[in-house]
């Protein structure tokens, strides 16, 4: 008995998940600009009218760039520290992970604010190289969690066996180490990815008056006339952000262990 | 020793020797791999952060509305004595406390199906739907909550085809509450859900056998065990909630801590008063790290 009412308290739960997003989903073909229940004629051409708009594809431009940056940076900024935690003993070893971790678990606003100062004090001008600064600040731990999780998984002796078989530190690191820890860095990666495409809070602070996808949406929110297009932006934030996420998450698990391959 | 065993020494070409000399200097090797993130994190952050603290105690200069480098504890003097923040402040907390309940309440349901009856796919397929809402968009589940709760929404609607007329959420606290409870949620699920799995079945199996029945089961052995997981869970979702100042915008017509932090930053220029209220959050996070270290969160996450 208890567990059927578990079974239909889950199923609520995860209806409770998703029906908001489906019903932006749904939006996103209405026909009419307002937004009224239920939607009563349909269209796919405000999807065209996104793809159209200038204001939209620079702002979805800065978007890739901030986060392509942004992961680039945390893909080798994670590893090392990875590295060094995971290979080395040294002191402030403990506070390497905490360090990491704080920009996320503080409040945003005290990162964005953080940040903002030292760019208003340095004189640095608003640029999308500030977006990336402030990004890769927290995607960091993405890239350090996946690869740390990977080197424990993993054995050394591999790398050992490398090295008494003739093969210097790069060649061993080329050839061993790097397949090892390979799907960790992609899973990493993608999560820093969909980690910057989506974030807001930290960017109000550092962007200036330029517009990334997410900072759009806020600023258009405002615009009842502009909600067509908010949809349609909306749905293709969620796939944009749904799909590396769904991706890491498969190769986290499945080529986790480093004996999958021969 | 591993080299005496090497058939032939392979070339000693300029590379493989400075690589063979890094091999050998392990703090050098250290240095190489430490210096990029600490000083990235050393500098651009916990640099950032040392001066944001350290303006809570500047002022600004009410005639030119200059920044005075001068100490003092008029930000905090002024947050004590004034009711407004006072209030912000109290509301901030409270809502993050209710929120926290409420995904807990509703985290603990499904938490425990996939743990204890969901077979090893559907355990699978269920931790995938809960994982990839949280990282969806977090502006663009806000926004359709709103669109939910607007006038001639969908909310709005159903209640019609009953005869309620008049149900409009936005904006309201409520609407906020639900929205953070919303948000959220996934946090909450996925520590109670690993901590539910940590319980071994024969303790469940012992208790039945002792006589006890599966609410007192529930009652005296999975809730103590699964208590940690369930801290665990609410570090996020009273943290989360503790520093946010989008969703209050967007679905209320309330201020939280975060709206005045970023009026006073960007609207006025007071920073240091901005970096006063930001201290709040913070000060309330750490004594509930604090609290959650206590009981046993940390080793539950």
């Amino acid at each position: 008995m208890s567990r059927r009412v578990l079974a239909v308290a889950s199923a609520g739960v995860l209806l409770f998940l998703y029906l908001p997003i489906a019903t932006i989903f749904l939006y996103a073909f209405n026909a009419d600009r307002a937004q009224t229940w239920p939607i009563t004629s349909w269209t796919t051409s405000w999807f065209g009218e996104a793809i159209g708009n200038d204001e939209i594809r620079s702002a979805l431009l800065l978007s890739l760039q901030a986060a392509l940056g942004a992961t680039a940076l945390a893909l080798l900024l994670g590893t090392l520290a990875a590295f060094a935690v995971h290979r080395f003993r040294f002191f402030g070893r403990e506070t390497i992970s905490f360090m990491l971790v704080l920009p996320i678990a503080l409040p945003g606003i005290v990162t964005g604010m953080a940040l903002n100062a030292t760019f208003n004090t340095t004189h640095l001008p608003f640029s999308p190289l500030t977006i990336i600064v402030g990004h890769a600040t927290f995607c960091v731990v993405t890239v350090y969690n996946n690869v740390i999780a990977r080197l424990r998984r993993s054995s050394r002796s591999i790398e050992e066996a490398s090295m008494d078989l003739g093969a210097d530190t790069w060649q061993t690191f080329r050839r061993i180490t790097l397949p090892v820890i390979g799907t960790a860095l992609l899973a990493g990666g993608l999560l820093a990815f969909a980690l910057s495409f989506d974030e807001v809070i930290v960017t109000t602070f550092t962007a200036g008056t330029q517009q990334t996808l997410p900072i759009w949406i806020l600023a258009n929110l405002r615009l009842p006339n502009q909600r067509p297009l908010v949809n349609v932006v909306a749905v293709f934030m969620v796939l944009l952000s749904a799909v590396p996420v769904y991706v890491a998450q498969r190769l986290s698990t499945d080529a986790g262990a480093p004996t999958t391959r021969n | 020793m591993a080299t005496l065993a090497r058939p032939a020494p392979p070339a000693a070409t300029a590379r493989r020797r400075s690589l063979a000399w890094l091999y050998r200097h392990r703090a050098v090797q250290l240095l190489v791999l430490l210096l990029p993130p600490v000083g990235w994190f050393g500098v651009v952050y916990i640099g950032s952060l040392v001066v944001l603290f350290i303006s809570a105690f500047w002022y600004l200069d009410p005639l030119t509305s200059a920044i005075k480098q001068d100490f003092t504890l008029r930000n905090f003097q002024q947050l004590v004595s004034d009711p407004v923040y006072r209030a912000v402040a109290g509301r901030t907390i409270l809502i993050a406390f209710v929120v926290t309940v409420t995904d807990a309440l509703l985290a603990f349901p499904i938490a425990y199906y996939m743990a204890r009856y969901a077979s090893r796919r559907l355990k699978g397929v269920m931790f995938m739907l809960v994982l990839l809402p949280l990282w969806t968009s977090y502006l663009v589940r806000v926004y359709a909550w709103r669109v939910i709760l607007a006038l001639g929404g969908p909310l709005d609607w159903t209640f019609q085809q009953f005869g309620i007329q008049g149900v409009v959420l936005y904006p309201s606290d409520i609407a906020m509450w639900l929205v953070f409870s919303y948000i959220w949620l996934p946090y909450m699920i996925l520590p109670i859900f690993a901590g539910l799995e940590r319980i071994p079945g024969s303790l469940l199996e012992a208790s039945a056998d002792l006589g006890a029945r599966g609410a007192m089961t529930f009652r005296r052995v999975i809730l103590p065990l699964a208590l940690p997981a369930v801290v665990a869970g609410s570090i996020f979702t009273f943290s989360l909630t503790l520093g946010d100042y989008i969703t209050p915008v967007l679905v209320s017509n309330s201020q939280f801590i975060g709206n005045v932090v970023y009026n006073s930053q960007g609207v006025s220029g007071n920073v240091p008063f901005a970096a006063a209220f930001a201290t709040v959050p913070v000060v309330v996070m750490a004594i509930y790290l604090l609290v959650a270290r206590r009981l046993g969160a940390f080793d539950a996450l």
